[in-house]
């Protein structure tokens, strides 16, 4: 296995295999009633995060501690980088404790990239700005393997802010080493630039039109609108980017019945998913969440439960 | 049963068997017959075989013991990878399915199976796994050879065969179900293990 997690980019799809392998027992741990395993008994695991969430942090949280790993959390509100101390100093402070492993979400790009240089503890990356969230990634791709069995040629649609979203990055990364077939949608303002270059090479399809790729889907991801990173501009209001790109009630008609619906949340209901899709019984929400804590388990245990890797 | 004398040491490099599929079938059936009259009939019996050739077995005398009793034995599987204590030691492994029959293990005799004793580490983490897993009335091992060298205060109930061994020497035992084929083989690593 890799040292660190810091990008899809560092693992093969054995190693992706490997870890649904050893995530699917880990959901089953879930439903024990101890819910706890030794593998991590004696080890640190800080979970570092300069940017809110509620989710990753709480299932990076259960994951560790389930695997007996002593987890702490540590928040930029309230910690001395609010008092203006550097992202450098402050994990060379942490890691001085003694920490096993680091658990880092940060607003830059590379920012867990750079950590990893710094320390000798395991990194794994929680999201790094506008580039990658490897294990929601790999949470998403195990959700739909479980749904569908193998990815293989399977149409999955990835709907929404692309521009702005580490989900995407990853997610586009390891859905097609597992062999999907991937059609990114977004409108044109929310298109990274360079994308059909990227798509070109990566082997994914880009798309402008959801009407016409959703009744193809085998699955569709769809991502927020991140309010909080757009100085606005992208669109000229909520109501017509629900109109050209939001999964309503009505297009929820023209998706496969069967086909799963995937949002890593926190979701807009009523922009970018509509209540009747988000609650919908082929909606795999809340799956998502409970595979988070199998697949952090899995990733926890992988890195550092066995020999120290040079 | 018969406690065999220690062989003659071998030259490096060979090897040799020590139970054929007659030896491992006769071993099976007197182990699931001991099973029987130590717990005084069937009830409340779960066997447990440990990954990987314990899984195997374990059907095998559960099968057995059906044959003789009229009724089935709850079966499953446990994987102690994660409670092992030499973790650290090793690239990590991938989990085998632990599989618990649908009423648990609350109050049963939980016979735990295994192919060789050994350390008794891999015993000794499969109590702690059980522990998490409910609470028995009693757990109790069955295991197809023990070859001796015990680093833990564990022994068996019951035993195939007594194969007393050197470190040096490597012991395979190989099922049908995986292998393809009943054996059980002793070989000289040479000091290699």
């Amino acid at each position: 296995m890799t040292r660190h997690l810091l990008s899809i980019d560092d693992l093969s799809v054995e190693q992706i295999q490997e870890i649904f392998e050893t995530a699917a027992e880990m959901h089953d741990v879930q439903r024990r009633e101890v819910k706890k395993l030794p593998a991590l008994r004696g080890r640190t695991v800080i979970n570092m995060f300069f940017e809110d969430s509620t989710r990753t942090r709480s299932s990076f949280e259960i994951a560790g501690k389930w695997l007996s790993a002593d987890v702490i959390n540590i928040s930029a509100k309230g910690s001395s980088a609010s008092k203006g101390e550097s992202l450098r100093d402050t994990v060379l402070t942490v890691c001085a404790m003694g920490v096993d492993g680091l658990v880092i979400r940060h607003p830059a790009s590379g920012a867990a990239q750079q950590v990893s240089e710094w320390v000798d503890a395991v990194v794994v990356n929680a999201g790094d700005g506008m580039h990658e969230h490897p294990t929601q990634a790999l949470l998403d791709a195990y959700t739909l393997e479980r749904r569908l069995g193998s990815l293989e040629g399977r149409q999955v649609a990835i709907v929404g802010d692309l521009t702005h979203s580490r989900v995407f990055r990853s997610g586009v990364k390891c859905l097609t080493k597992l062999g999907a077939e991937v059609t990114v949608v977004a409108p044109p303002t929310l298109m990274p630039s360079g994308i059909d270059e990227w798509s070109r090479t990566a082997g994914f399809e880009v798309n402008y039109d959801l009407d016409e790729v959703l009744p193809k889907a085998d699955a569709v991801m769809m991502l927020r609108v991140q309010k909080e990173r757009m100085s606005g501009g992208y669109f000229p209001s909520p109501r017509e980017y629900t109109v050209g790109y939001g999964l309503t009630r009505e297009r929820l008609a023209q998706l496969k019945p069967d086909a799963p619906i995937c949002h890593p949340g926190p979701m807009n209901r009523g922009l970018e998913i509509a209540a009747d899709a988000a609650d919908a019984a082929q909606s795999a929400v809340l799956e998502q969440v409970s595979a988070g804590v199998a697949i952090r388990m899995s990733v926890l245990y992988h890195l550092l439960a066995g020999e120290e890797t040079p | 049963m018969l406690e065999h004398p220690p062989p003659a040491p071998d030259p490096v490099g060979s090897s040799r068997t020590v139970l054929d599929r007659d030896d491992i079938a006769r071993a099976l059936t007197r182990i699931s017959h001991e099973i029987l009259e130590r717990n005084k009939g069937p009830e409340d019996l779960v066997l447990l075989g440990l990954h990987t050739r314990g899984v195997p077995l374990a059907t095998r005398l559960a099968e057995r013991i059906a044959a003789v009793e009229g009724t089935t034995v709850a079966t499953g599987s446990l994987d102690v990878t994660m409670y092992r204590d030499d973790l650290r030691q090793h690239p990590t492994r991938t989990p085998h399915r632990t599989e618990i029959p649908g009423d648990g293990i609350d109050g049963k005799v939980v016979v735990l199976v295994d192919d060789v004793l050994y350390s008794g580490r891999t015993i000794r983490a499969a109590l702690d796994a059980v522990s998490d897993l409910g609470r028995p009335a009693a757990v109790r091992l069955a295991v197809l050879v023990d070859r001796g060298h015990r680093e833990l205060p564990i022994r068996a109930d019951h035993v195939g065969k007594n194969l007393p061994s050197a470190r040096t020497e490597r012991v395979d035992v190989q099922v049908a179900e995986i292998d393809g084929h009943d054996e059980v083989r002793i070989s000289d690593t040479g000091g290699a293990r």
